[in-house]
C-alpha cells in the first residue's frame, strides 16, 4: 500500500484485526488515541482561524456598511443644500419685491405683470403672483386665472403666514391640475397693517433637480411632506401624492441615515434631512442589498478562504495523526511480538534447565540401579550355581531394560536442554527428526497414529541450529498430533531442492484448517484452541525460528482431509543469517 | 592394565569396579579427588574413569593433576549431567565421554579402544 493511502487507511483502524490480539487491544485504544490527536490539533489550528475570520468578517462588513451610510449622508446633505437654495432664492426674490415696491405699485396691475414677467425670466416656473390684504382678500392678481377678489381669510396657510411671516405650501395640483407649490410672504406696513405677496411655482424644476442626482441604479431621491406624502415624483417608483411605505422620521436639524426594512420587502438605507422653514423632508432611499454587493463578493472570498483553510488544516492534521499513531501501533506490535518471543524462549529455557536438573538427579541413582542389576546378571552368568535359574535372569533382564529406557529418556532430556542455546553446528537432519519423534513416539503409539519418515539420502550434513530445528519440528508435529484422530497418518519427508536448499514437509491427515483461519495461523495469539488451552504462539514462534534459520514456511490445508506444512531451509543457515543482518 | 575409577557415588563406583573385575579388568575405586591423588602416589594406572561432577574437585581438574603424576594416562569421563560446556570440553580433553547410566560393554569397548591407541 503506498504511503499516501496508508495515511488515510492505516493498519490500526482497518488492518488485520486478529493480529491485535487481546493483549494489544487492552494496551492502547489506537482509535481513541487517533481521535484525540486529531481533535486537539485540529481544534488548536482551526479555532484561531475561525476567530480571525470572524473578526475580519465583522470589521469589513462594518466598514462597508458605514461607508455606505456616510455616502448616503453626504448625498443627502448636498442635495438638501441645493433644494434649500432653490426655495431660498425664490423666497428672497419675493422678499426683495415687497421691499423694493411700495404697496400701491404692487396693486398696479401692469406693474405686477412686469414683476411676474421678470420673475419668470429670472427663475422660471413662476406661474402667477397676487397681493392679499390683511382681511385675506386678494386685491391684485396676475396669472392664468381670474382670482382677484378671492377671500383666503379662512384658509390655513393665511393664518400661518400671519403667524410666521413666510409660508411655503405643500405641493398640490390646484386649478391648473399641475403640481405646484405656493410661497407667500408678509410685509408689515408702518401703520401696523400688513399685506401678503403670494406666488405659485411649478415643481418641475424641483423634480428635475432630484431626478438628475447621480445615484446608484437602485437609489431614489424624493421629497415628502410631514405626512409622508410624496411631493415630487420618485423615479420609477411611487407616484406623486402617494404615501411612501417608509414612516416619517423624527424631526432633526442634521442629516440622518437609518436602515429600514419594508415589511415583506427589501431593506433600505434611508438618508433624510428636514428642509428648514418648509414642510419638506428630503429623502434618499437606497436598496441595501445592492449597495452591499461588493461586500457580498468579499464575504464569499472570506468564506472560501476559511473553507479552504479548514480543509488544508484537517487534511494535514489527519495525515500527521494517522502517520504517528500508525507508527506507534507498529512499534507496539513489534514490541509485543518481541516480548512474547522472549517470554516463550525464557519459558523454553527454564523447561530446559528443569529437564536437565531432573535428568541429572535421576541419572545417578539410575546408574546405581544399572550397575547393581548388571552385577546380578554378571554373577548369574559367570557363576555356575545360578546359571540355570532362567526366571531370575529374565527378571534381572527386565530391570536392565527398564533402566536402559529411563537412561534413554534422560539422555534425550539432556540433549534437548543442551541445544537450547543458539549455536550453529553440523546437523544430521534424520537424527534430529528421529530425536523429536522419540519424544512423541509413545503418544503416537497410544493413539494409534502412524508416523512415516522419509529423508532423502542425498541430504548432506549441514550447518544449522539443532535446537531451533528441534523446536520447529516439535511444534509442527505437536500441531499435527492435535489435529489427528485415532488411526491418522503423519508423513514427514525431506529432500534436497538444489545445492543450497532442502525442503521438509510435515503432512497429516487431520481435521484441517478452515480457509478463513489459514491466513492468520502464523500470527501471534491466533489460536483455534482458545478454550482448550492453546496459547496461539506455537506457529508464530515456529515462523520466527524458521526465519532465524534463513528459511520459509508455507501451509496448505483442506478441512477434513489434512494439512501440509512445507519448510524450505538453506543448507548454510549461518551465512544466510549474516546476509540477513 | 590397571584402571582407577573415581566417582562420588560409592554404590555406583564399587559395583562398577566389581563388574569390571569379574571381566578380568583390574579396577580400583575411590570416591573423591583427594583419595584419587593419594592412591595415584602409590600405584600406577593406565587409565582413569572420572566423574565430571564431584564435590570439592571435579573430574576435569583431577585429570590435570593426575596427568602431571602419570604423563600419558588415558581418561574416560562419566557424567550424569549434560551441559554444553562439559560436553564440548569433555569430548575434546578425554578419549571418551559417556553418559550415565552406562552400558558395561560400551565402557569396556571404550577402555580397550583408549588403551589400544
Amino acid at each position: 500500500m503506498p504511503l499516501s493511502l496508508k495515511l488515510f487507511k492505516p493498519d490500526f483502524l482497518w488492518g488485520r484485526k486478529t493480529s491485535d490480539g487481546p493483549l494489544l487491544r487492552h494496551m492502547v485504544n489506537y482509535g481513541r488515541l487517533w481521535r484525540s490527536a486529531v481533535m486537539l490539533t485540529a481544534l488548536s489550528a482551526i479555532l484561531p482561524l475561525l476567530a480571525i475570520t470572524w473578526i475580519d468578517y465583522n470589521v469589513s462588513r462594518k466598514a462597508v456598511e458605514s461607508e455606505t451610510m456616510e455616502r448616503t449622508s453626504r448625498t443627502v446633505s448636498n442635495t438638501r443644500r441645493t433644494i434649500a437654495g432653490f426655495l431660498t432664492e425664490r423666497k428672497s426674490a419675493l422678499d426683495f419685491i415687497v421691499h423694493d415696491n411700495a404697496m400701491k405699485d404692487l396693486l398696479d396691475l401692469p406693474r405686477l405683470a412686469v414683476i411676474l414677467d421678470n420673475l419668470q425670466k429670472s427663475f422660471g416656473g413662476v406661474t402667477d403672483i397676487g397681493v392679499i390684504d390683511a382681511s385675506g382678500r386678494q386685491v391684485a392678481y396676475i396669472g392664468p386665472y381670474s382670482l382677484e377678489g378671492k377671500d383666503y381669510s379662512d384658509q390655513k396657510w393665511f393664518r400661518k403666514v400671519i403667524e410666521k411671516g413666510i409660508f411655503v405650501s405643500d405641493v398640490f395640483l390646484g386649478l391648473r391640475n399641475e403640481p405646484h407649490l405656493v410661497i407667500a410672504i408678509k410685509y408689515d406696513l408702518p401703520d401696523g397693517s400688513f399685506y401678503i405677496l403670494r406666488t405659485s411655482i411649478d415643481t418641475d424644476r424641483l423634480n428635475d433637480l432630484l431626478i438628475n442626482l447621480e445615484l446608484s441604479p437602485h437609489g431614489n431621491a424624493f421629497i415628502i411632506n410631514d405626512q409622508g406624502i410624496l411631493q415630487t415624483t420618485a423615479a420609477n417608483r411611487e407616484k406623486l401624492f402617494e404615501k411612501i411605505p417608509i414612516p416619517v422620521p423624527p424631526v432633526s436639524s442634521k442629516t440622518e441615515v437609518f436602515q429600514y426594512t419594508v415589511p415583506g420587502k427589501e431593506t433600505l438605507i434611508v438618508g433624510y434631512a428636514y428642509i428648514q422653514d418648509t414642510p419638506f423632508i428630503l429623502m434618499i432611499a437606497k436598496n441595501k442589498n445592492e449597495l452591499m454587493k461588493t461586500w457580498h463578493k468579499t464575504r464569499l472570498q472570506i468564506f472560501l478562504f476559511l473553507g479552504g483553510g479548514i480543509i488544508i488544516v484537517l487534511g494535514g492534521v489527519i495525515g500527521f495523526a494517522t502517520y504517528f499513531v500508525n507508527n506507534i501501533y507498529l512499534a507496539d506490535q513489534r514490541r509485543v511480538k518481541t516480548l512474547h518471543q522472549v517470554e516463550y524462549s525464557n519459558k523454553l529455557a527454564s523447561i530446559g534447565r528443569l529437564a536437565a536438573g531432573v535428568a541429572h538427579e535421576i541419572n545417578n541413582p539410575l546408574a546405581i540401579i544399572n550397575e547393581k542389576s548388571g552385577l546380578i546378571k554378571d554373577i548369574f552368568l559367570l557363576k555356575q550355581q545360578y546359571a540355570q535359574d532362567t526366571k531370575l535372569i529374565s527378571l534381572v533382564d527386565s530391570i536392565h531394560d527398564s533402566v536402559a529406557r529411563c537412561g534413554a529418556i534422560t539422555k534425550q532430556l539432556l540433549s534437548f536442554a543442551r541445544h537450547m542455546d543458539s549455536s550453529f553446528q553440523p546437523v544430521e537432519l534424520e537424527k534430529v527428526i528421529q530425536g523429536v519423534i522419540s519424544f512423541l513416539g509413545k503418544e503416537a503409539e497410544y493413539r494409534n497414529i502412524e508416523i512415516n519418515v522419509q529423508v532423502s539420502p542425498d541430504i548432506p550434513q549441514f550447518e544449522s541450529d539443532r535446537g531451533k530445528l528441534q523446536q520447529i519440528l516439535l511444534n509442527l508435529i505437536n500441531n499435527s498430533f492435535a489435529a489427528l484422530t485415532e488411526g491418522g497418518h503423519l508423513d514427514i519427508s525431506a529432500e534436497k531442492l538444489n545445492d543450497e536448499r532442502i525442503r521438509i514437509t510435515v503432512a497429516d491427515t487431520g481435521c484441517g484448517i478452515p480457509a478463513k483461519a489459514i491466513k492468520h495461523i502464523f500470527e501471534p495469539f491466533f489460536s483455534t484452541k482458545v478454550n482448550v488451552g492453546g496459547t496461539g504462539l506455537g506457529l508464530s514462534i515456529t515462523y520466527s525460528l524458521i526465519q532465524e534459520l534463513g528459511g520459509t514456511i508455507d501451509v496448505t490445508s483442506e478441512v477434513g482431509i489434512g494439512t501440509t506444512f512445507t519448510i524450505i531451509l538453506p543448507l548454510n543457515a549461518q551465512q544466510h543469517k549474516k546476509e540477513g543482518e | 592394565m590397571r584402571i582407577l575409577l573415581v566417582d562420588d557415588e560409592e554404590e555406583f563406583v564399587a559395583t562398577l569396579a566389581e563388574r569390571l573385575s569379574l571381566r578380568d579388568i583390574e579396577a580400583d575405586w575411590v570416591t573423591s579427588a583427594r583419595e584419587a591423588e593419594k592412591i595415584a602416589d602409590t600405584r600406577h594406572y593406565d587409565l582413569v574413569v572420572l566423574d565430571v561432577k564431584m564435590p570439592h574437585m571435579g573430574g576435569r581438574q583431577l585429570k590435570q593433576l593426575l596427568e602431571k603424576k602419570m604423563p600419558g594416562i588415558k581418561t574416560i569421563y562419566l557424567t550424569g549431567h549434560g551441559s554444553e560446556e562439559d560436553y564440548k570440553a569433555g569430548s575434546a580433553e578425554a578419549e571418551y565421554y559417556l553418559m550415565k547410566p552406562i552400558n558395561i560393554n560400551d565402557l569396556i569397548d571404550k577402555i580397550n579402544d583408549a588403551l589400544a591407541t
